[in-house]
């Protein structure tokens, strides 16, 4: 028993034993209830199936969404109502402010930044002898964690003063050039510019594989039709191709905003979100968890929750479109 | 969470042509003619470059003895030769403060009860939401759906005080990360679950039911075979997702490090020692390494687990 309870790997067994036991138990319930009357079984069925997701659901999504807006409007304990005393912290506290500024940035030029650096490349391998190395070696950022590739370009961006040996990649080139070595991210705001580069070096292999697939779907005689015609490859490019996948670069694009409006490991990670490198995602959390004020953290939450919304529905109304052209 | 997910066929298709290299590519190769083939491949070459040689750095690094990687650089590892273990004795067996390996541990006891666990709830949910006709159906799958806007922050605080309050993690440690994992996947994977239910032929259900199959009959003889490239790959996304989480991982350990995941071990790390290059490189290192395993042995599934849910959270 004490094994079961006191070891990991004893609660991993017991966890797999029991979901396992309960999913059988309702399964068993089920086939059970295969027998009896149509009026009985129909609602009983949906429940077995549906139940146990929609009850986790409503407890840990829909619930929790009221909660946390109805703690935006209270103190830092959730005792008394203070009206939209938080939200205007939050725009009005020089600290906030630039969270919000940060991630302003941060969602500007991360999908500008992956989905141009993405494309660029997609064109260039495609139909290359090495088109599914090259691809891999893109994609490879994305299997790795923020935290991960937190800590790898840390060590790329490392500083030491001058005149000592420099063991980051990058001040060891400008080293090399006979330059002063930078602080890549003690210096604001260019620090915000450089945590950026981290994230668009993951997302740019997720917005070159789907633009990819999206290019070679560009039907082969519209370009030769237009080539014939005289237009030049620079032509092709502007005139035909981008036209062509630019449903999927919305996708790609919003897709990626939407992400980079929740980023908070990496800022975590490499800065601490000191040196004015703060995010919202980060504020909300500090706020809620290293300083106890719920009201604050909340009513951040409630920000990036409003932000994100007009993101999906453009990116869900494009989609659908998208869908009714491929018919 | 939302997204490219919507078109999950279509990123299906667009993960086999985009990995695979598609048959055809007119559009790309004329646009590449324009910018030349030298300078193109030039480009596209220092992009390659720039995308793997920080994480080699990193590797190698994690190679070299403590005093080499806090004096020089690893592209000088041909003047200053010498390779070691050293470094990752240390964070997987090494002195408690700097070994790891108890949460390497930990990220796996999180890992797959929480892949499991919403891999088998939204299974069925997308068996009640494809196959089972009841009314108000479409209502709930929309209202499902909509749930991925949801974004995690604003689940975390009043989930945390309902564990907190119901005394869910003081028998099973693990419980609330479990749990907070498993809804948060929930919307996403009963949503990419039901699509690929409902390709399958209607007929085929209504002949097993003819014949006298009841559901858990249907459920089990059709839709699970069928789907199994769909489950393949949302859980080795679902897995992933969770193994490089950290927001979650922090919130739901409650501060307590006996719990936490790696992700946020090597967070602290990176805090309280950022100077000790030779632990945060190989501690990296043994993060990642899972997830790269994963990547080159399934790259297939990989790729459309990734695609398909690149937005969850």
């Amino acid at each position: 028993m004490g094994f079961l309870l006191n070891t990991r790997v004893g609660q991993l067994i017991v966890a797999v034993v029991l979901f396992a036991a309960v999913v059988a138990a309702l399964l068993l319930i089920a086939k059970a209830t295969d027998g009896v009357r149509e009026r009985v079984r129909r609602p009983a069925m949906v429940a077995i199936f549906a139940g146990p997701a929609l009850l986790l659901l409503a407890l840990g999504l829909i619930y929790p969404f009221f909660r946390t807006v109805w703690m935006s409007f209270m103190d830092a304990r959730s005792q008394s109502y203070v009206g939209f005393a938080n939200y205007v912290d939050a725009l009005t506290v020089p600290s906030n402010l630039i969270g919000f500024r940060n991630t302003f940035l941060w969602v500007i030029l991360t999908p500008l930044l992956s989905t141009g650096i993405g494309l660029v490349y997609a064109v260039l391998i495609d139909k290359s002898r090495f088109e599914k190395v090259a691809k891999a070696m893109l994609f490879l950022p994305m299997a790795i964690s923020f935290v991960g590739a937190g800590i790898i370009w840390k060590f790329v961006y490392e500083y030491k003063g001058a005149g000592q040996q420099q063991i980051g990649a990058l001040n060891a080139v400008i080293d090399a050039l006979g330059l002063e070595p930078v602080r890549f991210l003690q210096d604001a705001p260019a620090n915000t510019i450089f945590l950026i580069l981290v994230l668009v070096w993951i997302e740019a292999g997720f917005a070159m594989v789907i633009l990819s697939a999206s290019i070679k779907a560009v039907p082969e005689d519209i370009i030769e039709a237009a080539r014939l015609d005289g237009a030049s490859p620079w032509q092709l490019f502007w005139r035909i191709t981008i036209p062509s996948i630019r449903p999927s670069l919305v996708v790609v694009l919003t897709t990626i905003s939407i992400a980079t409006l929740k980023i908070f490991d990496i800022t975590r990670t490499m800065t601490g979100a000191k040196f004015d490198t703060q995010v919202l995602a980060n504020l909300m959390y500090d706020q809620s968890f290293t300083f106890g004020n719920n009201g604050l953290g909340s009513a951040m939450a409630v920000f990036i929750f409003l932000l994100v919304v007009p993101l999906v529905i453009f990116n869900i109304r494009q989609m659908a479109k998208n869908r009714e052209v491929r018919g | 969470m939302t997204a490219a997910v919507t078109d999950v066929d279509s990123s299906t298709q667009a993960a086999d042509a985009a990995m695979g290299g598609g048959p055809r590519g007119s559009a790309a190769t004329s646009a590449r003619r324009m910018l030349g083939n030298r300078i193109g491949s030039a480009i596209a070459l220092v992009i390659a470059v720039l995308w793997t040689v920080p994480t080699f750095g990193l590797f190698l690094s994690s190679l070299r003895p403590e005093r080499q990687i806090k004096g020089t650089g690893w592209w000088t590892i041909f003047a200053n030769p010498g390779l070691t273990l050293e470094n990752y004795e240390q964070v997987l067996g090494g002195s408690s403060s700097t070994n790891l390996s108890q949460y390497f541990m930990n990220s796996l006891v999180i890992c797959i009860p929480a892949t499991l666990l919403p891999l088998a709830l939204a299974i069925m949910a997308a068996y009640a939401f494809s196959v089972l006709e009841w009314r108000g159906r479409d209502v709930v799958f929309v209202g499902v759906f909509a749930l991925q806007i949801v974004p995690l922050q604003m689940a975390l605080i009043p989930l945390l005080r309902f564990f907190n309050d119901t005394g869910a993690g003081s028998v099973l440690l693990y419980l609330p990360l479990w749990i907070a994992h498993t809804i948060f996947a929930l919307p996403l994977a009963i949503f990419l679950l039901h699509n690929f239910m409902s390709e399958v032929p209607r007929d085929l259900v209504e002949a097993a039911r003819i014949d006298g199959a009841g559901h858990v009959a249907v459920f089990f003889r059709i839709m699970l075979p069928l789907m199994m490239p769909a489950i393949a790959s949302f859980a080795i996304f679902q897995f992933l997702w969770v193994w490089n989480d950290l927001l979650v991982g922090l919130t739901f350990s409650g501060g307590q490090r006996l719990i936490q995941p790696l992700t946020a071990a090597l967070a602290a790390l990176t805090g309280d020692r950022g100077q000790d290059w030779h632990l945060l490189t190989a501690g990296a290192f043994v993060s990642i390494v899972i997830p790269l395993v994963v990547f080159f042995s399934l790259q297939r599934y990989f790729v459309r687990g990734l695609l398909a849910g690149s937005v969850k959270g």
